[in-house]
């Protein structure tokens, strides 16, 4: 006990407080990632959902989804998914459009962008990591904000028919 | 640590030169700032001196009187004291004058930048993006609107007046030959008068950190004769000119049909994104990318090449493109004058 004094104790300490200073990689640029690593490279990511929220803006997905309560296009913030839920789904959505006023952004976006799109949309309808959240919305929404722990569906699904909870 | 002083000292005079310049006596502002630092330089500096010499005065006397305390001992003290008395109190008062003598002179110079705006100044509006300029002049005639990005136009002799905007995060305009500094702050709007004095080149950088690339945030700024601004500005009204074959028609088709058009906008093209700078007049610039690179093809075709290499963290896309179809955005880049 005698042997440790309180500097010892600050170095022991250290270590600590450096893990403190570990930061998410950010991938800036197109990365040659196979398609079963996209989901998890993009979904866990601040710093992509932070440039989806970003797109979702530029790209005035507003205009028909509003701030996720739906317009013009179905709401977002809810565990309805047409064409299906998971990630690389919306992504495909989003790149090739879908029947009945759903555009396609292949070639409005990149395919980087549209991941980074497909992670922040699927952030409205689950309660998001609180160290992945970017700042609060400027824009008010018309629905509840979000306080599922997970995505529950809001009318029963036949089994096998969506698989939106994927992880 | 000796050594490296007079290093130091170099750097920081190389602030006071050239087309940044902290002692910057381009503008009526900056020079109005700038001749009240010089008041203040000058008589504190008197101050200081006048402070030292009575310290080295007393530390002579006080030597001798040591020396002298052995033979005659307190006989003029009274008199000694008046002295320093009267002297003490006078000190005070020099330094109650002095501090009045200042206080006047600052508010003199307030007084005179509130007044230093015009009748009919240039209005005009910087919006500051991550990690860009987007600079828009005003006119009541809505088709003589210029919208342009990273460069400032000023006209010499001419009050300007900036309204500051900021889509993101905070940013800070400073012009430093030419005026303060002034926040870009989100949701409120700022403003900023300018007045230069003399035509030149001057760089502006954002002084709030404002993220990854608050480095590479440059406003390229340009004070040129009220003729040469004319020109400038009725060029800027004009679209460039279409591109009539060769590889500058098929870049200008890859920039149409591809994620270029989303963001960018050109004038007299259907590409009106408004989200990232206007590259209507962009080979015409000195530099891209808010002062990273000088304007040529290698360096365009390179930017958009690999964007993230240039700058990492910034909000341009890595576009995919063969190198056949980037040799063609490159020449239509490079017609966009």
């Amino acid at each position: 006990m005698s042997s440790r004094s309180p500097a010892s104790l600050l170095l022991l300490l250290l270590p600590v407080a450096l893990g403190a200073c570990d930061r998410e990689t950010r991938d800036y640029r197109s990365r040659a990632l196979q398609s079963t690593d996209r989901p998890a490279a993009f979904g866990g990511n601040a710093y992509h959902l932070a440039q989806g929220q970003r797109l979702y803006a530029w790209m005035n997905c507003a205009g028909c989804h509003a701030h996720g309560g739906g317009g013009m296009g179905p709401p977002l913030r809810d565990d309805e998914w047409r064409y299906g839920g998971r990630i690389d789904q919306l992504v495909a959505t989003i790149l090739d459009g879908r029947p009945n006023g759903m555009p396609a952004f292949r070639d409005k976006i990149t395919e980087d962008q549209a991941w980074q799109l497909a992670t922040y949309v699927r952030s409205m309808s689950a309660r998001t990591r609180q160290d992945m959240l970017a700042g609060r919305a400027d824009e008010p929404a018309n629905v509840e904000p979000p306080v599922l722990d997970e995505r529950k569906p809001v009318r029963r699904v036949t089994p096998g028919q969506d698989d939106a909870t994927e992880e | 640590m000796k050594r490296a002083a007079p290093l130091l000292l170099v750097l920081c005079g190389a602030g006071c030169g050239g087309s940044q310049s902290v002692a910057g006596r381009d503008g009526v502002q900056g020079a109005l700032i700038g001749g009240l630092f010089d008041v203040f330089l000058w008589t504190t500096a008197a101050v200081y001196l006048f402070v030292l010499a009575y310290l080295a005065l007393a530390l002579v006397r006080g030597r001798r009187h040591r020396r002298d305390r052995a033979g005659a001992q307190g006989e003029p003290a009274a008199q000694a004291e008046r002295i320093w008395h009267i002297g003490l109190i006078a000190f005070a008062g020099a330094t109650a004058l002095i501090l009045a003598g200042l206080t006047v002179a600052t508010w003199l110079t307030d007084r005179a930048l509130a007044e230093a705006g015009d009748a009919a100044p240039l209005e005009i509006e910087v919006i500051g993006h991550q990690w860009w300029w987007e600079v828009r002049y005003q006119d009541p005639v809505a088709s003589r609107i210029v919208r342009t990005a990273n460069e400032l136009h000023l006209p010499a002799g001419r009050a300007a007046h900036i309204t500051l905007k900021s889509t993101d995060v905070i940013h800070s305009l400073w012009i430093p030959n030419l005026a303060g500094k002034q926040d870009l702050i989100p949701g409120r709007i700022a403003d900023l008068s300018l007045h230069p004095l003399r035509t030149g080149v001057f760089r502006a950088q954002c002084a709030e950190f404002c993220g990854l690339q608050h480095a590479r945030m440059a406003l390229d700024v340009t004070v040129e004769t009220p003729a040469e601004f004319a020109r400038w500005y009725d060029a800027q009204l004009v679209p460039p000119p279409a591109p009539t074959g060769g590889a500058a028609l098929a870049g200008f088709a890859l920039f149409q049909n591809r994620q270029c058009a989303s963001c960018h906008a050109v004038a007299g093209t259907p590409a009106s994104g408004m989200v990232a700078p206007d590259l209507s007049h962009v080979a015409s610039r000195r530099t891209i990318a808010a002062g990273t690179l000088p304007t040529t093809r290698d360096n365009l075709m390179a930017w958009v090449a690999d964007p993230q290499a240039v700058k990492p963290g910034n909000n341009m896309p890595k576009v995919p493109l063969t190198e056949a179809e980037l040799a063609a955005l490159g020449a239509y880049l490079e017609t966009l004058k």
